[in-house]
């Protein structure tokens, strides 16, 4: 019998192999990012100072989608195979496996978009400290994501239209890690301190940590009745 | 549930029977005329006053009467939703049925109210601000929880299983409502940031009593109608759920 750490272990490894070994879908979806950020210049215009306003909440936005897309994966495959199943009728309680899902989900979805962030940022022509701090914010941010986007993922185990459905539930939810981690970039690049929305930032993954593995293993509960 | 556990529960508080679709569906039917009809004569009474009692505005001129259904809209579609969560977590909790039932008739009302709100918002702001629309906090946490309430009834319409769709209904109704007062802090700030407090609705002059009456009589008649609304529809839900069952069967039958 393995104890709550071992499980989490495990199934962190497992998902983070399967990641692993479908290298594709991570780099679709950050070769999503970075399309989605790159349209924005296309349809604004060139100019530097317009680019360097809204880059921040470009860069923003298309990181909650790619998030978003990326939501889809994180049960399906165990839903289609019984997997989850199994996890249903576990002995270690179902939001502590929830929680490693999602931290695995969080390291092989999102970990690239803080990486890749920057980058876009320097197209938009943010100076080198905001840049900075738009890495730290997406890093403090997506937990949040991750966390609240797969209630949804669960909710919409299994529905038809269930892409389309898990957008309109998620995305009015991702408007506070929006506004937050696009002002934190704001603020930094007009000279103000980001850390009140840094801080900010990093309460709200905490608390999605504590509450949304509860939802999520009720939402899987209930795809499963 | 077979009618013999339900026989087996206890009959001395009267409470826990209406929580049965079969004994709630006819006292809805019995109420909801009266609350209709309150509805229709405090409407009346509060449009009177408001258009023909209370003063004409020293700032706004005519242009503010919409406030008599704006303000009552915006407050309904707030209070609707956490009335919503609270019959989603009650369901949750003790797994009634009517419960469930009761947050779903009541979604596509908060959302009549919701986009009321944020319509007659538009009208009222083109003339006051010059402008249809601004992202000020109040109107752009208005437009979020809209979005909320669809997504609240796109989430039951895409499960065809009753009884999922009333849980995974709860469940997100319930994370909304946690979500609700971030998001609005969270614009709030944003909104300071972006622009000033020039388009507020704090600097409102304070009301002549006749406005705040007609405002108040139209709250009334907004909770009227809404408990009007939401027990016919729960009405219409109760039966559509409960058709294979005799008391449905022998209902319909003796209306035939």
């Amino acid at each position: 019998m393995l104890g709550t750490a071992g499980v989490m272990r495990s199934v962190i490894a497992r998902d983070l192999t399967l990641a692993w070994r479908r290298k594709a879908d991570v780099f679709v979806a950050v070769l999503f990012f970075v399309i989605v950020a790159s349209l924005f210049p296309l349809g604004i215009g060139p100019e530097p100072q317009l680019l360097r306003a809204i880059g921040p909440g470009v860069v923003w936005v298309a990181a909650l989608l790619a998030s978003m897309l990326a939501l889809s994966r994180l049960f399906a495959a165990d839903y289609a195979d019984g997997t989850l199943e199994q996890m249903l009728l576990a002995a270690t309680p179902l939001s502590i496996i929830v929680i490693a899902k999602v931290i695995a989900h969080w390291i092989a979805a999102n970990i690239p978009l803080v990486l890749i962030g920057p980058l876009l940022g320097l197209q938009f022509g943010l100076p080198g400290d905001a840049l900075a701090v738009l890495a730290l914010a997406l890093a403090l941010g997506t937990p949040s994501l991750s966390l609240i986007g797969a209630i949804g993922a669960a909710l919409t185990l299994g529905l038809r239209g269930g892409g389309v459905l898990l957008a309109l539930l998620v995305l009015p939810l991702y408007a506070p890690v929006l506004i937050l981690g696009s002002l934190a970039v704001e603020a930094t690049a007009a000279g103000l301190a980001a850390q009140p929305y840094l801080l900010l930032l990093a309460a709200m993954s905490l608390a999605a940590l504590s509450l949304a593995p509860w939802a999520i293993a009720a939402a899987l509960r209930i795809s499963h009745e | 549930m077979s009618s013999a556990t339900r026989e087996a529960l206890p009959q001395g508080i009267t409470w826990f029977k209406y929580a049965a679709p079969q004994t709630f569906f006819p006292l809805a039917g019995a109420l909801a005329p009266w609350f209709a009809a309150i509805a229709v004569v405090l409407f009346v009474a509060g449009l009177y006053i408001g258009f023909f009692v209370a003063p004409t505005d020293a700032q706004q001129g005519e242009a503010y009467r919409i406030i008599f259904i704006h303000v009552p809209a915006a407050w309904m579609s707030m209070l609707i939703y956490l009335v919503m969560a609270f019959w989603a977590g009650v369901g949750l909790a003790f797994n009634t049925r009517l419960s469930h039932m009761m947050a779903s008739a009541l979604a596509p009302t908060g959302a009549l109210f919701t986009f009321l709100a944020l319509w007659t918002g538009a009208l009222w702001g083109k003339p006051t601000w010059g402008t249809w629309w601004a992202w000020d906090a109040r109107m752009t946490s208005e437009l979020l929880l809209l979005f909320l309430y669809f997504g609240f009834m796109a989430l039951q319409a895409a499960i065809d299983d009753p009884r999922r769709a009333d849980k995974a209904g709860a469940v997100l109704a319930l994370v909304g409502v946690i979500n609700i007062p971030i998001i609005y802090f969270s614009v709030k700030w944003w909104n300071t940031l972006h622009q000033g407090a020039s388009v507020s609705l704090k600097s409102a002059p304070t009301m002549a009593t006749t406005m705040l009456t007609g405002m108040l009589v139209m709250v009334f008649a907004c909770w009227a109608y809404a408990i009007a609304a939401a027990l016919w529809r729960v009405r219409c839900i109760i039966l559509e759920r409960e058709r294979r069952s005799d008391w449905v069967r022998d209902y319909l039958g003796a209306g035939r």
